[in-house]
């Protein structure tokens, strides 16, 4: 009997009529209120031709309410009664559009009092940043934030955009001196790719067109950069696949066989590899791969799979089946930066809840190594975390886990904590 | 048997990498949907027999099949429904062979917990009262829905596991933050989840991956001759519920529907695009926003889906 006869359903035939697309790049946009964040937002959905005439006459309509004479583009991306009535953004909000090139996710996150807890929760799942510069003003504070705050998340690609070139006259020396006095600040951050581009969102130039204003500069413009940025998700990794849940052998598609479902989160597998399943650290092989519309030969991030394995192992949600070696640690103790996302305070000795991958553990927090300051960088000593507070704090968990640091794997090294008195998601976990 | 007697069987070919956005998009909502028979005890799934809850049960036979969906799907009746579409809710059950509950608007009227002003006014904000009334009957602790953040502003700001408090309330200045794809569906007795797993996805995304799919959907999607008015720029069908007013004429024009709800409040678009690869062309190219061509109850007011939403609707 061959291997793959044996799971239900036919031979997947190879690639049919699925094509390279580009896929999806997931971006966050970092900048206060006056930075013009909201308008090139609202510019490179217009000049992509993502905004409908309906919308469109209901943006102009709101202009001339407010007293613009012209389209605000910022007011496309205006959303909640709440926020209108008080002029502001509350909360993260995901917008999609696409190019004939690629689909685009933004996270757009609002620049106020809440901003580090929103910007942590918009860079968690982006593979670019694009921090925004005003021109006039230069590098200020936050723009130093924003850059840390994507640096400590580690998004492998910023850009940062020196938006408002209009107010300097489109002046080459102004972008320059812009980026030279920021350069050396962002070289400390380790981001693998680093690009620097002056624009103008209020009035388009080097957003989605050129313009031709700013000959001078012979660099790509922000849609090309964002069409042509490499997403590391996948990568050539070792495979990392969480199991999120146990089919039973009546129900998993190989008959006497039980069914891990999961997502395969980095790397690939092949029927006949050798794997380990964590955190017990059992090797067996793979015995075969099904999705629905058949069995495979082998398969790779981010594919949903169902695996089944040769041994029959005592395997449950939550652990890891994984490449053999020593890139996983497994250990119920580590240390890691926590940004602090609620109100109340980290209590030092109190149990939460702690998430990683598809496994929820108790956990128990240390006394803070150092908060870190997110304007510098600068460590400092804290005797607790605070809403919008990173610092780093040892961690106990109640069972092993199966981690690799999160600057090396993304999925591997991070976790929430949970309050377990009132449910809240209170911290975002990177392990160290 | 040893794997390497089984190796002899000829080399088959490796799956797709997932490159094409779709892929990326469908593998997302496996993963949520896994997350939520992992997390949640007592999760069902919302099927209106729309287009967008048609894709949520294909994702659900990628996520659980050959097994059995680990929740029942719920169809909140709000007795004003095109009969195309309940004939294939009930054709798309029996094939799935999964356990359909259905609560109907009109027992909620019966039992007094919604007024309406008139039998005819349009049952969707009702809706949320027969809902909220379906989950506490049988103990949900999440309900999965097809909503997209491309569909409508307040929708842009829903996390993907979206809470609801015991008045089924959604709060949007009080939501959890979500960070990666670690979601926390954990809630107290009496509160829920709303689970999305298709956020990310656009209009022309759930077309498609229709088209890709071959997905049957109820037939007034497609392009078909129906009586209909205009009024306030919209194309207003000719039925029962929603009769022509004096003076307006009554032509009879080659449409199909975008969306499809309660009867009194869903209009069609004027259209020829008689398959789903016609519709993607036309989705690609439409210069009016879903819910802005087809929907009389979004365009009451700059906030009216945002109000809704606070109710407990879906």
């Amino acid at each position: 009997m061959s291997l793959l006869g044996e799971i239900e359903g036919d031979v997947v035939p190879t690639e049919a009529g699925r094509g390279d697309d580009g896929g999806v790049l997931r971006f966050i946009t970092a900048g206060s209120v006056d930075d013009g964040k909201s308008t090139l937002i609202g510019r490179l959905l217009h000049d992509t031709r993502q905004i409908l005439g309906d919308q469109l006459a209901a943006v102009s309509r709101a202009s001339r309410r407010r007293g613009f004479d012209t389209l605000d583009l910022s007011l496309l991306t205006d959303g909640l009664e709440a926020e209108r009535e008080q002029g502001i953004t509350i909360d993260v909000a995901y917008r999609a559009f696409a190019t004939p090139k690629r689909k685009f996710i933004i996270a757009d996150t609002p620049g106020h009092e809440q901003y580090t807890r929103n910007m942590v929760t918009g860079a968690s799942t982006a593979d670019l940043a694009v921090v925004l510069v005003d021109a006039g003003k230069g590098i200020l504070t936050q723009s130093r934030r924003h850059a840390i705050i994507a640096g400590l998340l580690r998004i492998p690609h910023l850009v940062v955009a020196v938006n408002k070139m209009d107010v300097v006259g489109y002046a080459e020396e102004a972008f320059g001196r812009i980026r030279d006095s920021f350069r050396p600040f962002i070289a400390g951050l380790d981001f693998p790719r680093v690009d620097f581009l002056p624009l103008s969102a209020l009035h388009g130039d080097m957003v989605v067109e050129r313009g031709g204003r700013m000959s001078w500069y012979r660099g790509r413009t922000l849609l090309q950069i964002l069409e042509t940025a490499r997403v590391d998700r996948a990568g050539n990794d070792g495979l990392f696949l969480p199991i999120q849940l146990v089919a039973r052998p009546e129900e998993s598609g190989c008959a006497g066989r039980r069914g891990y479902l999961g997502r395969i989160e980095s790397g690939n597998v092949r029927v006949g590899d050798t794997v380990t399943v964590l955190p017990r650290g059992r090797t067996t092989r793979v015995h075969g791969i099904r999705v629905f519309e058949g069995a495979i030969e082998s398969a790779q991030a981010p594919v949903s799979v169902t695996l089944f394995l040769e041994d029959q192992l005592d395997v449950s949600r939550g652990d890891v089946i994984a490449l053999p070696g020593r890139q996983i640690r497994v250990t119920s103790g580590f240390d890691a930066t926590l940004c602090w996302l609620a109100e109340e305070q980290l209590t030092r000795g109190r149990r939460y809840l702690l998430k990683h991958g598809a496994r929820t553990v108790k956990a128990r927090l240390g006394e803070p190594v150092h908060r870190v300051n997110v304007n510098t960088l600068e460590r400092e000593p804290a005797e607790s975390l605070g809403l919008n507070e990173i610092g780093r704090v040892p961690v106990q968990v109640a069972a092993p886990l199966a981690w690799r640091p999160y600057r090396e794997h993304r999925v591997a090294g991070s976790f929430i904590l949970i309050d377990e008195s009132n449910n809240g998601t209170v911290a975002a976990g990177m392990i160290e | 048997m040893t794997l390497a007697a089984e190796a002899h069987a000829p080399l088959r070919p490796a799956a797709a990498p997932a490159r094409s956005h779709l892929d990326w998009l469908e593998s997302e909502a496996i993963f949520i949907l896994r997350e939520v028979a992992g997390e949640c005890g007592n999760p069902m799934l919302l099927f209106s027999g729309g287009k967008d809850s048609a894709v949520l049960l294909r994702l659900a036979e990628k996520a659980f099949r050959p097994g059995r969906f680990p929740f029942p799907l719920l169809h909140i009746d709000t007795g004003h429904n095109f009969p195309e579409v309940l004939a294939f809710r009930d054709r798309r059950v029996a094939d799935l062979g999964e356990r359909l509950i259905v609560r109907r608007v009109e027992e909620s009227i019966r039992r007094g917990t919604v007024r309406l002003r008139s039998p005819d006014e349009s049952r969707n904000a009702a809706q949320s009262v027969t809902l909220l009334e379906a989950i506490s009957e049988f103990g949900f602790d999440a309900a999965i829905g097809g909503a997209r953040r491309d569909e409508e502003k307040a929708r842009a700001k829903e996390r993907v596991f979206s809470f609801r408090d015991e008045y089924g309330q959604w709060d949007p200045r009080n939501q959890r933050p979500e960070l990666w794809d670690l979601y926390n569906p954990r809630v107290r007795g009496g509160e829920h989840v709303r689970v999305f797993p298709i956020s990310n996805w656009t209009e022309l995304d759930v077309w498609q991956y229709i088209a890709r799919e071959g997905l049957d959907l109820p037939s007034i999607y497609y392009s078909h001759r129906r009586p209909v008015v205009r009024r306030n720029g919209l194309l207003v069908p000719v039925t029962d519920l929603t009769p022509p007013r004096a003076g307006e004429r009554v032509e009879a024009l080659p449409v199909r529907f975008r969306t499809v709800g309660d009867i009194p409040c869903t209009c069609p678009v004027e259209s020829r695009a008689a398959t789903p690869e016609e519709i993607v062309v036309e989705t690609a190219s439409t210069q009016v926003s879903e819910r802005g061509a087809t929907r009389m109850d979004d365009q009451t007011s700059d906030a009216s889906m945002e109000r809704r939403k606070k109710e407990g609707y879906f």
